[in-house]
C-alpha cells in the first residue's frame, strides 16, 4: 500500500498513464513536425484530427474494413492539408509568426462548421474492429486490447517518421530547409515544395491520430478543441519541433495526468498546464527544444 | 420589490419598441389620433403572445436544441389552431444561446428589450438556465426552464417567476437508484463529472440508497468534458463494485461508457446513467450502451400505454417524416404547452395571474398528469426507468430503449421545501 | 507589423478625408466619445451596444500589449475574468457598494497581470503566447474549483446592482438606456486615460519596443520593466471591462476566463486594426454586430466568423480601421 492504494492499482495506473501518454504523443507529433520545420503554429491541428475521425467514418462506410480505412484516411486528410498550405498558409510566409497562427485559428472554425453541415452536429458511432474488442490481462489488471494496439501503432509511426527524417535523402533536404532555407534554395531545391510536403505530412499524421482515437473517444464536430490544447502542452513541454521531445513529453504528461487523477482528481486537468508553465519558466525552449528558435 | 420594478419599467417602456413606434408612425394619423393610452389598450388586446426560446442551436447539443425548438413550435401551433387566447395568437422566437451563460444572458436581454417577449422558455444546461433566470426574474418575466438542475429549485436562485418543467437530477438519480440497488447489489461506485450537476446526481443516489443500505466503495471525480477516462477507470475496477453510477451527461457519459466497455467493466458490474439520452444513445451506437439502465422523462414507446404520448408522437411524426420525438424535444413541447395552458386559464399575459394559473394547473401534455409544486415550481412528474437494447433486439432505428419501470409522480421523491430553503 | 499609429495618422493631410482623419486623430478621445454617445440609437437593442462598449474596452486594453508593444498574449481572458469575478464576489458575498466593487475588480486584474506578467516576460515570441495561455488556464481551473466563492461551473449569480443609489437621481440599471450610459461613463474615463498613457513618454517607449527591442535597450530603456508595466496597465483596463460585464449581465459566467475569450480579444483587435486607437472599438462593433445578425439567419454562424477571420488575415491584415487610414492618407 502506498498513499492508501494497493501496489497493483498503482502499477496499473502507471501503465494507464503511459498508454494515455502514447495517445498524447500521437496527437502532438503532427503539430510538432509542422512547427519545427515551418515555424507555423497550426491552430487548426485539432480540426484536422477531427477531419481524420470523420474521414474514418466516411471511408469505413464505403470500404467496410477498418485496416483499409486506416491506410486511406491519412492520404485524404493530408490532401486537405496540401490545399491549405498552398492557398492559405503560403501567402503568409515572411509576415511573422502570428499570422499563420491566427489564420489557422479561423480555419478551425470553418472546418468544424463544414463537418457539422455535412455530417450533422450530434456525432457518429465508430467501433473498434472485432479483433481488438475486449480487454486483455496484462498482469496487473485488465486493459483494453485496442489501446494496446494504439500504443504499438504510435511506436511504429514515430520510428517511421524518425527514419524518414534522419535516414533518407528527402529527410535530409527537409532538415536542411528547416535550418537554412536560403542555402537550400541556392542549391537548386524548390523549398516551397518541401514546405508543402511537410505541411501535408503533419496534417496527415493529425488525421491518422483522429481515426485511431475514434473508437476510444467519440466522433463529433467539437472533438478537436480540447485535443488542440493537449497537443500544444505536449509540444511546448517537449520543445517545439523536436520529435524526441514530443515522445518524452507526451509520456510524461500522460503519467502526470494519470497520477493526479488518482491522488488529486480535482487537479487532473490543471496539472497539465501547471507542468507546462513550470517547464517554460525553468527552460523556456522546452525539454528538448533548441535555444534561440523563434526568439 | 420586483413588482415595483416591473411597473416602473412598463411605465417607461409601454410595450412599444422603437421599431414599432416607427412603423406605427408610418401607418399615420389613426394611431396618433387615437391617443397613446387607447393605442396601448387596443394593442394589448390584439398583440401576439411572444415567447422567447433561447436554446443552444450551435455547439455539441445542437441537435437536441433544434429538437426542442421543433417540439415547442408544435405546442404553439396547437394553441393557435385552438383559437389562441380569444383570438390572440402566440409566436415562438427561437434564439441561439450557444450553450454559454454569458451569451444566454445577452440573448435574453435582447428578447426582452427588442422583441418585448411576454415569456421565456428554454435552455439546455444548468449554468445557462441559471443565467437566463437571473435576467428574467429581475424583470418580472415568467421563465419556464426545460433543462435539468437542482440549484434552480433552491431559494437562492428561485423566484415566483421561475418554473422548472424538466426533471431535476435529484429525482432522476433517486428513481434509478430505488430501482437498481435492490436488484444489482449494495457495493456502489460513482464516476462523477466535477460540477454541480454531477454532484447533485450523487446526492440523489445516496439519499435513495440509504433505505437499501448501500456501501460506497469508490467515488471518482473527473473534469467536465474529459476526452479520455482511462486514468479514472482502474480505481473503480479495483474497488470491485456491483453497480457503477455514471453521474455525468451527454458526451462525457458517452465517452466514459465507451471506454468502460473497452476496459471490460460491463461484464463486472451493472452500469447506471441517470440521464440516459435518446440522441446520445443513437450517436454512441448500440454496442457501448447495451444493458445500461437509466432514467428518462420520456421515450416514444410510451405511446403504447399513455394516450397523450400517442397524440404528441403523431403530431410530431406528421411534420418529421415519421420519426418519433426525443426526450429533450418533449420538454420543449411540455414547457411551452403548459405555459400556454396557464395563459388561457388566466385569460391574460400578465405575469401574476399567469403564475397563479400555473400553480393551480394540472396538465397532461405527453406523459401523464403533471403539476408545478407550489413552493419551488418544480414540475412533479413520473420518471421512466429505461434499459438500452442490444442491436439484435431493436425493431427499427428508433427502437433503442425498453421502459422497464415507472417511478410514479410524487412530491415525496423531491427534496422537501424546507430543505431547499423555502418557507413552508 | 508596422501599422498605423496616431503619428502616421497625421501624415498626408492633403486631401479632405485625410484632414478629417487627422482631426479625429488629434481629438481622438472626443471622436470616440461623441460617436459612442449616440451609438445605442443606431443599434437594434441596448444590450448589444453595452456588449460593444465592454468588449471594445477589453480589446483596447489588450491592444496595448498586442498592437502597441507587438507581443501576442493568449492569456488576457484571465484579466477580464478576474475583474468580473472580483467585482461579483465582493458584491454577492460581502455586499459591497458597486463603485468600490468596480475598482476592486480592476485592481484584482492588475494584480493578476503583475504576477502573470512577471513570469511571462522572460519568454519571447511564440513562447510568450504559450506561457500566458498556460497561466490563464491555471487561473481558470483555480476559480472553477473555488466553488463556494465563484459558483464553479454554474457561474456566479446575484450580482444584482439595479438601483444606483445616487443622491438626487432615481436611476435603475433595469432601464437598458440608463445601463448603457452607466457603462459609457466608465468606458469614457478609461479611453481618456488610455489616450494620456499613449501620449506620455511611456507610450513612445512601447512603440520603440515594438520596432526594435535591442535598440530600445541600447538607448537605455529598462526593457523588462517597461514590458511588465505595459502588461499590468493592459490588465487593469481588461479588468475594468470584466467588472462592467459582471454588472451588465448580473452574473459571472466561467467562460469569461476561458481561452476562447482571449481569442475574442485577438480577433477583435485584428478585425479593427491592431495598433490603432480606434481599431479595437471598430473590431468589437463589427464582430458583435455581424455575429448578432448572422446568428439570426443561420445556425452556421461559425462558418462566417471563420471565413471573415481568414479573409482579414490574407487580404486586410491591417484591419478595417488600419486599412481605412492607409486608404485615406494615400
Amino acid at each position: 500500500m502506498i498513499g492508501g492504494f494497493p501496489i497493483e492499482l498503482l502499477a496499473l495506473q502507471l501503465f494507464t498513464g503511459l498508454a494515455l501518454g502514447s495517445v498524447f504523443v500521437l496527437l502532438a507529433v503532427g503539430l510538432s513536425l509542422i512547427f519545427g520545420l515551418l515555424t507555423v503554429v497550426n491552430f487548426a491541428h485539432g480540426a484536422f484530427y477531427m477531419l481524420g475521425a470523420y474521414a474514418g467514418v466516411f471511408f469505413i462506410g464505403y470500404l467496410g474494413n477498418f485496416w483499409l480505412t486506416l491506410a486511406v484516411v491519412p492520404f485524404a486528410v493530408g490532401a486537405v492539408g496540401l490545399g491549405v498550405e498552398r492557398w492559405l498558409v503560403r501567402p503568409l510566409y515572411g509576415r511573422g509568426i502570428d499570422y499563420p497562427l491566427m489564420l489557422t485559428f479561423g480555419l478551425a472554425y470553418i472546418l468544424v462548421e463544414v463537418v457539422r453541415i455535412l455530417f450533422g452536429a450530434e456525432g457518429m458511432p465508430f467501433d473498434a474492429p472485432d479483433a481488438l474488442m475486449g480487454a486483455v490481462n496484462i498482469g496487473v489488471g485488465y486493459f483494453p486490447a485496442y489501446r494496446l494496439f494504439v500504443i504499438a501503432a504510435t511506436a511504429v509511426l514515430v520510428v517511421a517518421l524518425w527514419l524518414f527524417l534522419e535516414k533518407t535523402s528527402y529527410g535530409l533536404v527537409i532538415r536542411a530547409g528547416a535550418r537554412d532555407s536560403e542555402i537550400v534554395r541556392v542549391l537548386g531545391i524548390d523549398i516551397s515544395l518541401v514546405w508543402l510536403v511537410v505541411f501535408g505530412l503533419g496534417t496527415a499524421v493529425a488525421g491518422l491520430a483522429g481515426v485511431l482515437s475514434a473508437p476510444m473517444r467519440s466522433v463529433f464536430p467539437d472533438m478537436g478543441t480540447t485535443v488542440l490544447v493537449e497537443a500544444f502542452v505536449v509540444t511546448v513541454v517537449g520543445g517545439m519541433g523536436s520529435l524526441a521531445g514530443a515522445v518524452v513529453a507526451g509520456l510524461l504528461v500522460g503519467v502526470v495526468v494519470s497520477m493526479t487523477s488518482l491522488f488529486a482528481p480535482a487537479m487532473a486537468e490543471v496539472s497539465m498546464f501547471a507542468l507546462m508553465a513550470l517547464v517554460l519558466l525553468v527552460r523556456p525552449q522546452g525539454l528538448f527544444g533548441k535555444k534561440g528558435l523563434m526568439g | 420589490m420586483s413588482d415595483k420594478v416591473k411597473s416602473k419599467l412598463t411605465r417607461k417602456f409601454p410595450g412599444v419598441s422603437r421599431r414599432s413606434v416607427l412603423k406605427s408612425a408610418a401607418v399615420g394619423a389613426t394611431a396618433i389620433g387615437a391617443g397613446p393610452l387607447m393605442f396601448n389598450i387596443a394593442k394589448a388586446a390584439s398583440e401576439t403572445i411572444r415567447i422567447g426560446f433561447p436554446v443552444p442551436l450551435t455547439g455539441p447539443y445542437g441537435s437536441e436544441a433544434q429538437e426542442q425548438a421543433r417540439c415547442a413550435q408544435i405546442a404553439v401551433d396547437q394553441f393557435n389552431a385552438g383559437g389562441g387566447l380569444g383570438g390572440r395568437m402566440a409566436e415562438l422566437l427561437v434564439r441561439d444561446d450557444k450553450l454559454k451563460p454569458g451569451e444566454a444572458a445577452t440573448r435574453t436581454l435582447e428578447l426582452i428589450e427588442k422583441d418585448k417577449v411576454h415569456f421565456v422558455c428554454g435552455s439546455l444546461s444548468a449554468s445557462v438556465q441559471l443565467s437566463v433566470n437571473a435576467v428574467t426574474k429581475a424583470r418580472g418575466i415568467i421563465y419556464v426552464s426545460i433543462s435539468q438542475s437542482d440549484a434552480i429549485n433552491e431559494a437562492k436562485d428561485f423566484s415566483k417567476y421561475t418554473f422548472h418543467e424538466a426533471m431535476n437530477p435529484h429525482m432522476t438519480a433517486g428513481a434509478v437508484g430505488r430501482y437498481a440497488f435492490p436488484k444489482f447489489g449494495k457495493r456502489v461506485a460513482f464516476l462523477i463529472a466535477d460540477y454541480a450537476y454531477g454532484h447533485e446526481m450523487v446526492r440523489g443516489f445516496k439519499q435513495a440508497g440509504e433505505a437499501h443500505g448501500i456501501e460506497v466503495v469508490a467515488e471518482v471525480t473527473h473534469p467536465l468534458a474529459s476526452k479520455d477516462f482511462s486514468p479514472f477507470l482502474p480505481q473503480i475496477q479495483a474497488a470491485r463494485p456491483d453497480v457503477l453510477c455514471l453521474c455525468n451527461f451527454g458526451y462525457d457519459q458517452m465517452n466514459s461508457l465507451k471506454q468502460a466497455t473497452g476496459f471490460g467493466m460491463k461484464q463486472q458490474m451493472q452500469v447506471l446513467a441517470p440521464a440516459l439520452l435518446y440522441n446520445q444513445r443513437r450517436a454512441g451506437g448500440a454496442g457501448a450502451y447495451e444493458g445500461v439502465i437509466g432514467g428518462a422523462n420520456y421515450h416514444w414507446t410510451l405511446e403504447n400505454s399513455v394516450a397523450s404520448a400517442k397524440a404528441f408522437n403523431d403530431a410530431y411524426r406528421k411534420e418529421n417524416e415519421g420519426a418519433p420525438p426525443s426526450d429533450y424535444g418533449a420538454y420543449g413541447y411540455a414547457g411551452v404547452g403548459a405555459l400556454l395552458d396557464g395563459v388561457k386559464k388566466a385569460g391574460t399575459t400578465d405575469s401574476d395571474p399567469v403564475i397563479a394559473a400555473l400553480e393551480e394547473l394540472k396538465y397532461d401534455k405527453y406523459k401523464g398528469t403533471q403539476y408545478y409544486r407550489k413552493c419551488d415550481h418544480q414540475s412533479v412528474q413520473s420518471v421512466f426507468i429505461i434499459e438500452s437494447k442490444s442491436k439484435k433486439d431493436m425493431a427499427n432505428e428508433y427502437d433503442v430503449f425498453d421502459i422497464v419501470h415507472t417511478d410514479e409522480a410524487s412530491e415525496d421523491v423531491l427534496r422537501s421545501c424546507a430543505e431547499l430553503g423555502h418557507e413552508a | 507589423m508596422t501599422l498605423a499609429n496616431p503619428q502616421e495618422e497625421l501624415k498626408g493631410s492633403g486631401r479632405r478625408l485625410a484632414g478629417v482623419v487627422a482631426l479625429m486623430a488629434r481629438h481622438r478621445v472626443l471622436a470616440v466619445l461623441g460617436f459612442l454617445l449616440v451609438f445605442p440609437f443606431l443599434l437594434p437593442y441596448e444590450a448589444l451596444a453595452v456588449n460593444i462598449l465592454i468588449y471594445g474596452l477589453f480589446a483596447l486594453g489588450f491592444n496595448l500589449v498586442f498592437g502597441y508593444m507587438g507581443v501576442l498574449s493568449f492569456g488576457h481572458a484571465a484579466f477580464f475574468g478576474l475583474g468580473s469575478y472580483a467585482t461579483g464576489i465582493v458584491i454577492v458575498h460581502y455586499g459591497m457598494h458597486w463603485f468600490p466593487a468596480i475598482l476592486v475588480g480592476a485592481v484584482a486584474a492588475g494584480l493578476g497581470a503583475a504576477v502573470i506578467g512577471a513570469l511571462a516576460i522572460r519568454t519571447r515570441g511564440i513562447y510568450f503566447a504559450m506561457v500566458t495561455l498556460a497561466l490563464s488556464q491555471c487561473v481558470y481551473y483555480l476559480v472553477y474549483q473555488l466553488e463556494d466563492l465563484s459558483g464553479g461551473e454554474n457561474g456566479l449569480r446575484g450580482v444584482d446592482v439595479y438601483d444606483l443609489g445616487l443622491p438626487g437621481l432615481e436611476l435603475t440599471l433595469l432601464d437598458p438606456l440608463t445601463k448603457y450610459y452607466f457603462v459609457f461613463v466608465f468606458v469614457a474615463l478609461a479611453v481618456w486615460l488610455f489616450s494620456r498613457i499613449l501620449a506620455s513618454p511611456f507610450g513612445a517607449v512601447l512603440e520603440a519596443l515594438r520596432e526594435n527591442e535591442d535598440r530600445a535597450r541600447a538607448c537605455g530603456t529598462n526593457v523588462a520593466l517597461s514590458k511588465w508595466l505595459a502588461f499590468v496597465i493592459s490588465g487593469l483596463f481588461c479588468g475594468l471591462a470584466g467588472s462592467l460585464n459582471a454588472i451588465h449581465l448580473t452574473i459571472v459566467p466561467i467562460e469569461s476566463l476561458h481561452y476562447h475569450t482571449s481569442g475574442l480579444a485577438v480577433m477583435m483587435s485584428l478585425l479593427g486594426g491592431m495598433g490603432t486607437f480606434f481599431g479595437p472599438f471598430v473590431g468589437a462593433l463589427t464582430f458583435l454586430v455581424l455575429e448578432d445578425v448572422i446568428t439570426l439567419v443561420t445556425v452556421h454562424w461559425q462558418l462566417f466568423v471563420g471565413a471573415l477571420f481568414v479573409f482579414f488575415i490574407l487580404f486586410l491584415p491591417r484591419g478595417i480601421w488600419g486599412s481605412f487610414l492607409r486608404w485615406a492618407s494615400r
